[in-house]
């Protein structure tokens, strides 16, 4: 089954709108959404992101530059984000509509790659699935 | 919104409430029959409606409303001929919901509705094939092309069995409950077995229609999953969660780009999936955190994550392997358990200890006439540089078998003697 990425961004407004409301409310209602999606057996991951300020390695310039974040003109703050095992985009988008969000947030639903999407016999593929499963091994040592 | 997407759209909204609709009309209805009957409308009319209007804000409110005023509409036309329609038209017509954005039922109830809609599905007065189309409908969300699809029979003879399963609960005036306390356990099993059906109709299929029954395999784990939620202190329904997880991660793996099935010992590990691994290592975590010890589907989950979790035939556990299958013979035991456990042997200790184990075998009487044994012989005998024994057992193998992928097999080994 295709696995799904719904990715939340959300505007300034969005995030200053959030901050008025009780964390506690918010933490049940965001529970319950996450509760549904495991009950119905196709939530497989998420996680959220941290509001405080990150950084940007932007690489227009060589060597790339470090920037205070967010990137970008937006100012749409990639928030978190789920990972559901379900069989069609459009069930993945029917559970995007679900979500407990307010307006100025949006998700974005992308599929994710498999092994499926990739040569098969590519050397660094190869290495790069080990690697998920060993941890990395130096060839030499 | 082009028609198919729409169409893929309300079969999306479907799949997430069909179980809690027809669970719900139940509850409304107290006529399993009609429930489902009167869901299949309401899909119906979503179907024809949503496309040219959009999906509503609350599909699942809209669905259920729409039901409902059907089975009222229903009640009134028989209220004509029948006291009792009169009663229920009569008792239910001043409720009749707007689709509003009212969820439709009780969230803290739905789940035990859920429930009782699995174990009617998988109830005992109905065969194997009935339980199977009625739980991947109502539970699962499928549409009656899909299941058949699936199980490459026609549209007719799924809706056939789809009807007949409802006559039979209805002549059974099966109750719209679960089961009490001491028909519980059996009650369960049915449920699993039903479950690991579905499953392992699409898992051994390697037909052209492929895509379509690893989705099957799919559908059978998300319905474990479920089952895994509504009933949390049952070990072996997370152990059969758990086999179903280790199973699937190696789909990506299990055929080659002509569409064949790979064997286990030569399936590419790099491919298998990752978080299905890590989802059936935590799925038999909880079952075992039940402490209640390992049942036939448990130790079956424990055997499939000794092959998940090792990089290579080489470095699999099968010391581990052949105790799991120790413990599944006595409390499962079948042919199949103890042949797997001699080919396990013959990993762990060699082909020697394992050939002894295979006779006693036979000459106990424990394997019958079961199909893979000269096969498996014959791999022994060959590994022990007996290659004439290996040979006549490797043409039993082949007069045996009707599978052409695994004469081909076969073939292979013997030629390769």
């Amino acid at each position: 089954m295709p696995k799904f990425m719904l990715i939340m961004r959300g505007t300034d407004e969005a995030k200053a709108a959030f901050e008025n409301v009780d964390f506690t409310e918010v933490l049940a209602v965001m529970g319950k959404y996450n509760e549904s999606m495991l009950k119905a057996g196709v939530m497989v991951g998420g996680e959220g992101l941290s509001p405080e300020a990150g950084l940007v390695v932007d690489f227009d310039q060589n060597p790339p530059v470090v920037t205070d974040g967010p990137y970008g003109e937006t100012k749409e703050l990639f928030n978190g984000f789920w990972v559901l095992d379900v069989p069609t985009i459009e069930e993945a988008a029917e559970w995007a509509k679900r979500a407990p969000l307010t307006p100025g947030n949006k998700l974005e639903i992308r599929r994710i790659q498999g092994p499926e999407d990739f040569p098969a016999d590519n050397e660094w593929v190869k290495k790069e699935q080990e690697w998920i499963e060993h941890g990395y091994r130096d060839p030499d040592a | 919104m082009p028609d198919a997407s729409a169409r893929r759209a309300v079969e999306a909204v479907w799949r997430i409430e069909s179980a809690r609709i027809v669970a719900t009309l139940t509850r409304y209805t107290h006529d399993f029959a009609l429930a489902e009957d009167l869901a299949q409308d309401a899909l119906a009319e979503a179907l024809a409606a949503w496309p040219a209007h959009g999906v509503p804000a609350n599909p699942g409110a809209w669905l259920v409303a729409v039901a409902k005023r059907r089975a009222i509409d229903g009640w009134r036309r028989a209220a004509a001929r029948d006291e009792k329609y009169a009663r229920l038209a009569h008792e239910h017509g001043i409720d009749e919901t707007d689709a509003g954005t009212e969820t439709p039922w009780d969230p803290d109830a739905i789940d035990d509705d859920v429930l009782r809609l699995v174990f009617i599905a998988c109830h005992p007065v109905l065969s194997r094939e009935a339980s199977v189309a009625l739980t991947l409908r109502t539970v699962g969300g499928l549409t009656t092309d899909e299941i058949a699809r699936a199980f490459l029979v026609p549209v007719a003879t799924v809706q056939q069995r789809i009807v007949r399963a409802k006559k039979t609960l209805a002549a059974a005036a099966v109750p719209f409950e679960v089961p009490p306390r001491e028909e519980y356990p059996a009650r369960l099993s049915a449920v699993l077995s039903v479950l690991y059906l579905i499953f392992n109709e699409g898992y051994a299929a390697a037909s052209g229609a492929e895509w379509m029954r690893a989705d099957l395999a799919r559908e059978a784990l998300r319905l474990a999953r479920v089952l895994a939620e509504l009933v949390p202190r049952e070990p072996e329904v997370h152990g059969l969660a758990a086999l179903m997880e280790f199973l699937v991660a190696r789909f990506p793996a299990r055929l080659d780009a002509d569409g064949n099935p790979i064997l286990l010992a030569d399936q590419d590990r790099a491919r298998w999936d990752r978080t299905l691994i890590a989802r059936g290592r935590a799925a038999l975590a909880r079952a075992d955190a039940l402490g209640r010890g390992r049942g036939s589907y448990g130790l079956q989950a424990a055997i499939a994550e000794c092959h998940d979790v090792a990089a290579s035939v080489d470095e699999t556990d099968w010391a581990r392997i052949v105790v799991l299958y120790e413990a599944l013979g006595r409390i499962a035991p079948s042919p199949v358990v103890e042949l797997n456990r001699a080919v396990a042997l013959s990993m762990a200790e060699g082909p020697a200890t394992a050939l002894r184990l295979v006779d006693e075998l036979v000459a106990a009487g424990s394997l019958g006439g079961y199909g893979p044994l000269p096969g498996v012989r014959g791999e022994l005998l060959a590994r022990l540089g007996r290659a004439e024994e290996a040979r006549a057992e490797f043409a039993r193998a082949i007069a045996q078998t009707a599978n052409d992928r695994e004469r081909a097999v076969l073939e292979g080994k013997l030629r390769a003697l």
